[in-house]
C-alpha cells in the first residue's frame, strides 16, 4: 500500500514567499526571474524576492511537490537554455487554496476585532 | 559576477550545482539593471541574503539527513548501541580525564586575579630541601624587605575543640595574619572577614566555614555575635564565608587571627612552620619577584650566619604547589584516555566503514538518480556525528558518575574542591571532543565509500565485493587500536608493579588490629606535663584493661599523618646565643631527625622492633636524666662503627643520652627517604615546651578486630575527660593505605582504561574479521568446494588476525617502553621494560586476538560450498 499523500492543511502557514511564487506560477509557467518580477509587478514594488530566498523556496516547493520543472520550453529566439520553468501542481493548487481560505478567515477576524475598517 | 559566485560558496554544493547559474543569470540581470550607488545596493544585498539563506539551506539539509539518519539507525539496533556504547566509553574516559586535569592544572584558582599569588618558602639546598616553611622572624623580615608586592601574608593550621551545641568536636582550622583575606580577594557571605586590627582584639574573633554554620550552627542567621567556646578561650564569630571558599585546605573550618607568641618559640629563625603568601605588584613580574626573594635570603643568611647558614629564599607559583609527580600522572591519565578515544574512533570507523559497504546498494541507487558524492558523505558524517552525540552524553553521564573515583586524584595541596565541577566548560570540553570522534570516524569510511558509489554496485552478483583499499585502512585501523590497547595495558602493569613494590615496603611497624585515635589535649587545661601524664596513664590503663587489648601508648603524630616536626641534632657544648641553645654541628655535616615523645610500651604497640637497649620507661622523669631512644639510622650515622647507647647529642633545647635503639619508621610514607628518628619520654616534656609536640595519637593493639574497641575506648575517655573530643579514629592499616592511595587511584582509573581499550580492540577484531570472512564467503565457498580443509581455512582467516597481532604488539612495544620512559618518575623504581609487564601485555594481546577471532573462524569453516557459490 502507498503513504498516504499529504494533505494541504498539513503545509499551512505557508512561507509569505512559497505563496506569493504558487501565485505567480498559478497562470503559466515560469522561470525564476520571471517569478521575481510577476511577484514584484502583483504587489506593486512591496515584495522583492532575492535570488537566495527564490531558489531555496524552489528548491523546497520541489521537495514537498507544490511545483514541478516543466520541461516544456519557449521559441528557441526567446529561450534561454540556463533557465527553467516552473509549474504549479494540483497539490500545489490545493495548498494555496487552503492558504488563502486560511488567510481569508484571519482577514474576517480582524474586521470583527475593529482592526480593519468594516465593508461598507 | 566573480563575487557572486565566490558568495555562491556558503550554498551547499549540490544546491550550488542545481541552481547556481540561474542565480548568477537573476543576479546579472539586477546588476545590469542598476547604475551608479545603486549597485553598491545591490551588492550589498546580495551578501545578505546569501549568508541568510545558505545557512537556511544548511540547516534545510541537516534536518534533512537527520531525519533519515534516525530511521536508518533505528533499522539496525544492534550496530547502534553498539557504536553509542563504543562512543560513550571514549567520550566519557576524555571527558573524565579532561575535567581533573583542567580542575587541578588549569582552571584559574578562586581567588582575585589567582596567577599574581605566590607562594614563598625558604630553601635549603645543602639539606636537600627545596622548600621549607619560613619561620616567623623570617617572615616579618621578607615583608619589611620585599618590594615586589602588595602584601605579604602568613597563615597556619591549628585545630581545636569547640564545646557546646553538641558533643565536643575536634575541628580544623587556621591561623592567619590580617591581610590574608584581603589578599586573597574574597569576601565573607555573612559578616566580614579578619582584619589587621583583630590582631589585637580581645574579643578574639573567629571567621567560620559554611560547612560548620549548617552542622553546628543549624545555618542560623543570627550566628554572627554568637560566643563559641573553644577549648583554649572563647571567640566571636564575626563572619561566615561562603561554601565555595576553600583555604587553604578542604578540612579548614574556622580562621583566627594568628599573633606571635616568643614564648612558643616564634623568635626562633629556625622554627619553620609558617606558609607565607603574597600578591605581586602590578607592574612586577613573577621573574623579578623570584629573583628579588632570593637576594633577600642571601642578605638574611649574611645577617644571621648561625641561623639561616646555607638557606635561601624563594618565589613559586602556587599552581607550582602541585608536585611534579602528580602533575605527571595527570598527564599521563589525559594521554591515556586520548588512546581509549583513539581505540574508540577506529573501532567506530571500521563499524561504520562495514555498514557503508553494507550500504553500498542503496547509495548506488541515489548515486544514480542524481545525488552528488559530497550529499552522500553528508549523508553518513550525520549518521556519525548522531551517534557520536548520543555517545557523547551518555559519556559525560559516565564521566560525573566515576567523578567520585578519581578524587584522589586531586592533591589536598591546592585550595580546591574535591570533586571537579562539571560546568560549563567541562561541557563545552565533552562538546569538542564529541564532535572531533563523530567526524573522525565519519569522514574517511564516508569518502571511502561514497567515492566508489557507482554502478557496479548494482550489477549482479557483486555483493560483499571490497577493494584492496579498503580492505588495507580497515587493518590499519585494527593495528592502531592493537598499538593504543598495548600501550594502556603496559602503563597499566607498570603501575601496578610500582603499586606492589610500594605496598611491599616495609614500613617499620606492624599495622595487624593496630586501632588508632587522635585526642588533643588543650593546652590550656593540659599545659603542665604531670596533668598530662595522668591522662595518658589513665586512659592507657584502662584502655589496656579492656579484652582483647594487648597494650596501648601515645606519641606525639602518628607516622605517615605527620611528615615534618624536623629537628636539628646539635652537639652538646652549650651556646646561650644559638637558638637550640647548643652549638651547632659544622654546616657541612649538619643532621636533623624527626622528633616524637611517646609513652612507655610504644614500640612494643607498634611492633617496631627494640635492636639494641631499652624503651623510655615510668621512671624516666622531669626529675631525672633526659634520654632517647633512637632509630638505627640515627645511631649509624651519628656514631658510626660506635655503639650509641650512653653517648649524647642535644635537640629540643637538652642534652639527651641514649638508652635504645630501635628500627626505622616510614615516618615520610612509603615512598620517600624519611629522616632519621628521636623518641623522648613524654614525662620529660618540660611545662609550657613544644605545646605542639604533645602525645595526642593514642595506638592500641588487640587481638581482636580493631573496629570492635571503638565504643568502648570512646566511653573511656569521655569518663577521663567529658570535654575531650575523639578524632581521627581508624586503624593503622587504613593510615598506611592512605600513604598509598593516589597510587591505587592511578592503577584503577588507568586500569579500567586498559580494560576498556581491551574490550575495544577485541570487538575491533571481530568486527574486521567477521565482514572479511563475510565478502569473502563465495571465494571460500570455491576453496571448500575444490578440496580445501578445514585447518586450510582456518589458517586462512587466523593467519591474517596473528599477522595484525604481531603488527600491532611490536609497534605497541615501542610505543609503551617510550610511554613508560616518559613517566618513568612514577614507577616507584620499577623498570620502564619490564620483562614480565611486557610479557603479560604480549598474552594479553593474543588473547584479544584469539577472543576476536573465534566466531569469524568458526563461521569460516561451516561455509556451505553450494550457498556461498549460487549466482544472486
Amino acid at each position: 500500500m502507498s503513504p498516504a499523500a499529504p494533505r494541504p492543511e498539513s503545509l499551512l502557514p505557508l512561507p509569505p514567499a512559497v505563496f506569493h511564487i504558487l501565485m505567480a506560477v498559478a497562470g503559466e509557467d515560469r522561470h525564476g526571474y520571471a517569478i521575481i518580477q510577476e511577484v514584484l509587478a502583483r504587489t506593486s514594488g512591496e515584495v522583492r524576492l532575492s535570488p537566495g530566498t527564490l531558489y531555496r523556496s524552489i528548491q523546497r516547493m520541489l521537495d514537498d511537490d507544490l511545483i514541478v520543472e516543466t520541461h516544456d520550453r519557449p521559441a528557441p529566439e526567446m529561450d534561454d537554455e540556463r533557465r527553467r520553468y516552473y509549474a504549479i501542481t494540483r497539490f500545489g493548487k490545493a495548498v494555496a487554496e487552503a492558504e488563502a481560505a486560511r488567510l481569508t478567515d484571519l482577514v474576517k477576524l480582524a474586521r470583527a476585532s475593529g482592526f480593519m475598517p468594516r465593508r461598507a | 559576477m566573480t563575487f557572486y559566485r565566490a558568495l555562491l560558496r556558503l550554498f551547499p554544493k549540490s544546491f550550488r550545482a542545481e541552481y547556481g547559474d540561474e542565480m548568477c543569470a537573476v543576479f546579472a540581470r539586477e546588476l545590469k539593471d542598476a547604475a551608479g550607488p545603486a549597485r553598491l545596493v545591490i551588492l550589498a544585498r546580495a551578501l545578505l541574503d546569501v549568508a541568510a539563506n545558505a545557512a537556511r539551506v544548511h540547516v534545510d539539509i541537516t534536518q534533512q539527513d537527520a531525519r533519515y539518519a534516525v530511521r536508518s539507525l533505528r533499522r539496525t539496533p544492534g550496530f547502534t548501541i553498539t557504536a553509542i556504547v563504543v562512543a560513550a566509553l571514549g567520550i566519557g574516559a576524555t571527558t573524565s580525564t579532561f575535567s581533573i586535569a583542567d580542575h587541578v592544572l588549569i582552571r584559574p584558582l578562586p581567588f582575585a586575579q589567582p596567577d599574581r599569588l605566590v607562594k614563598l618558602w625558604q630553601t635549603q639546598a645543602s639539606r636537600g630541601y627545596s622548600r621549607l616553611e619560613p619561620s616567623p622572624p623570617n617572615y616579618l623580615d621578607w615583608k619589611r624587605m620585599a618590594t615586589s608586592f602588595t602584601g605579604v601574608e602568613a597563615y597556619s593550621g591549628s585545630t581545636a575543640t569547640l564545646l557546646g551545641n553538641g558533643e565536643p568536636e575536634r575541628i580544623s582550622g587556621q591561623r592567619v595574619t590580617g591581610g590574608v583575606f584581603n589578599l586573597l580577594g574574597r569576601s565573607a557571605a555573612m559578616g566580614r572577614t579578619l582584619i589587621e586590627a583583630d590582631l589585637t582584639s580581645a574579643q578574639n574573633p573567629i571567621v567560620i566555614s559554611d560547612r560548620l554554620w549548617r552542622r553546628r550552627f543549624a545555618a542560623d542567621r543570627d550566628v554572627l555575635g554568637r560566643t563559641v567556646a573553644l577549648d583554649d578561650g572563647p571567640s566571636v564569630i564575626v563572619g561566615v564565608m561562603p561554601p565555595d571558599f576553600i583555604f587553604p585546605a578542604r578540612d579548614t573550618d574556622y580562621w583566627r587571627p594568628f599573633r606571635f607568641v616568643a614564648q612558643n618559640g616564634d623568635d626562633d629563625r629556625n622554627n619553620h612552620y609558617l606558609a607565607v603568601m603574597a600578591r605581586l605588584r602590578p607592574a612586577v613580574t613573577f621573574e623579578q619577584a623570584r629573583s628579588e626573594m632570593q637576594i633577600i635570603g642571601e642578605r638574611l643568611a649574611q645577617q644571621y650566619p648561625k641561623e639561616l647558614a646555607g638557606m635561601g629564599a624563594g618565589a613559586w607559583r602556587w599552581r607550582d604547589e602541585v608536585g611534579r609527580q602528580s602533575r605527571m600522572l595527570l598527564w599521563a591519565l589525559v594521554g591515556a584516555s586520548l588512546c581509549v578515544l583513539l581505540i574508540a574512533c577506529t573501532n567506530l570507523a571500521n563499524l561504520m566503514m562495514a555498514r557503508a559497504l553494507a550500504r553500498r546498494g542503496e547509495f548506488a541507487v541515489r548515486a544514480a538518480v542524481g545525488a552528488s558524492t559530497d550529499r552522500l558523505v553528508r549523508q553518513m558524517l550525520t549518521d556519525s556525528l548522531l551517534l557520536a552525540g548520543a555517545g557523547g552524553v551518555l559519556g559525560v553521564i559516565v564521566a560525573v558518575v566515576s567523578a567520585p573515583l578519581v578524587v584522589r586524584l586531586v592533591p589536598s595541596s591546592l585550595p580546591i574542591a574535591e570533586i571537579p565541577p562539571l560546568d560549563l566548560r567541562v561541557l563545552l570540553g565533552a562538546a569538542v571532543v564529541t564532535l572531533f570522534t563523530g567526524i573522525a570516524f565519519g569522514v574517511l569510511p564516508a569518502l571511502r565509500v561514497c567515492r566508489n558509489a557507482d554502478g557496479s554496485a548494482l550489477k549482479e552478483g557483486s555483493r560483499g565485493g571490497t577493494g584492496r583499499g579498503t580492505e588495507r585502512l580497515r587493518s590499519a585501523l585494527v593495528v592502531a587500536e592493537i598499538v593504543a590497547s598495548v600501550v594502556l595495558l603496559v602503563s597499566a602493569g607498570l603501575l601496578i608493579q610500582a603499586l606492589m613494590k610500594v605496598q611491599a615496603v616495609n614500613p617499620g611497624f606492624s599495622t595487624t588490629n593496630v586501632l588508632t585515635l587522635r585526642t588533643s589535649l588543650p593546652a590550656q587545661k593540659y599545659q603542665l606535663t604531670a596533668t598530662r601524664q595522668q591522662y595518658y596513664q589513665r586512659v592507657i590503663d584502662e584502655t589496656g584493661a579492656l579484652p582483647g587489648v594487648t597494650n596501648a601508648a601515645y606519641i606525639s603524630f602518628l607516622p605517615m599523618t605527620m611528615r615534618g616536626g624536623i629537628w636539628p641534632i646539635l652537639t652538646t657544648t652549650p651556646d646561650l646565643n644559638s637558638p637550640g641553645g647548643f652549638v651547632a654541628t659544622d654546616p657541612r655535616d649538619e643532621r636533623s631527625a624527626s622528633l616524637r615523645f611517646v609513652t612507655p610500651g610504644f614500640f612494643e604497640v607498634m611492633g617496631t622492633p627494640l635492636v639494641q637497649g631499652r624503651d623510655v620507661a615510668p621512671g624516666d622523669t622531669l626529675d631525672t636524666q633526659n634520654v632517647a631512644v633512637v632509630s638505627q639510622s640515627f645511631a649509624r650515622q651519628l656514631f658510626p662503627g660506635e655503639d650509641p647507647i650512653g653517648r649524647q647529642f642535644a635537640v629540643a633545647f637538652a642534652v639527651r643520652t641514649i638508652v635504645g635503639v630501635v628500627g626505622d619508621i616510614r615516618v615520610r610514607g612509603l615512598e620517600r627517604e624519611s629522616e632519621p628518628q628521636v623518641y623522648l619520654p613524654a614525662a620529660q616534656q618540660r611545662d609550657g615546651q613544644l605545646g605542639f609536640y604533645a602525645p595526642k595519637d593514642l595506638v592500641i593493639r588487640s587481638t581482636v578486630p580493631s573496629f570492635t574497641l571503638i565504643p568502648a575506648v570512646r566511653a573511656i575517655i569521655s569518663r577521663v575527660d567529658p570535654q575531650q573530643p575523639i578524632s581521627d579514629v581508624q586503624t593503622l592499616d587504613a593510615v598506611v593505605s592512605l600513604d598509598t592511595a593516589p597510587r591505587l587511584a592511578q592503577v584503577r582509573v588507568l586500569g579500567a582504561f586498559a580494560a576498556a581499550a581491551f574490550l575495544l580492540a577485541a570487538i575491533g577484531i571481530h568486527g574486521l574479521l567477521a565482514f572479511t570472512v563475510s565478502a569473502r564467503s563465495r571465494e571460500i565457498g570455491v576453496r571448500i568446494a575444490l578440496g580445501a580443509r578445514p585447518q586450510d581455512i582456518l589458517t586462512m582467516v587466523v593467519g591474517r588476525s596473528v599477522l595484525l597481532a604481531g603488527l600491532g604488539v611490536t609497534a605497541g612495544a615501542v610505543l609503551a617502553y617510550a610511554a613508560a620512559r616518559s613517566m618513568q618518575s612514577l614507577l616507584a623504581g620499577v623498570e620502564p621494560a619490564d620483562p614480565s609487564v611486557f610479557a603479560g601485555a604480549a598474552v594479553l594481546a593474543a588473547v584479544m586476538t584469539v577472543a576476536g577471532t573465534l566466531l569469524p573462524a568458526w563461521r569460516a569453516v561451516r561455509v556451505d560450498p553450494l550457498t556461498a557459490t549460487r549466482a544472486d
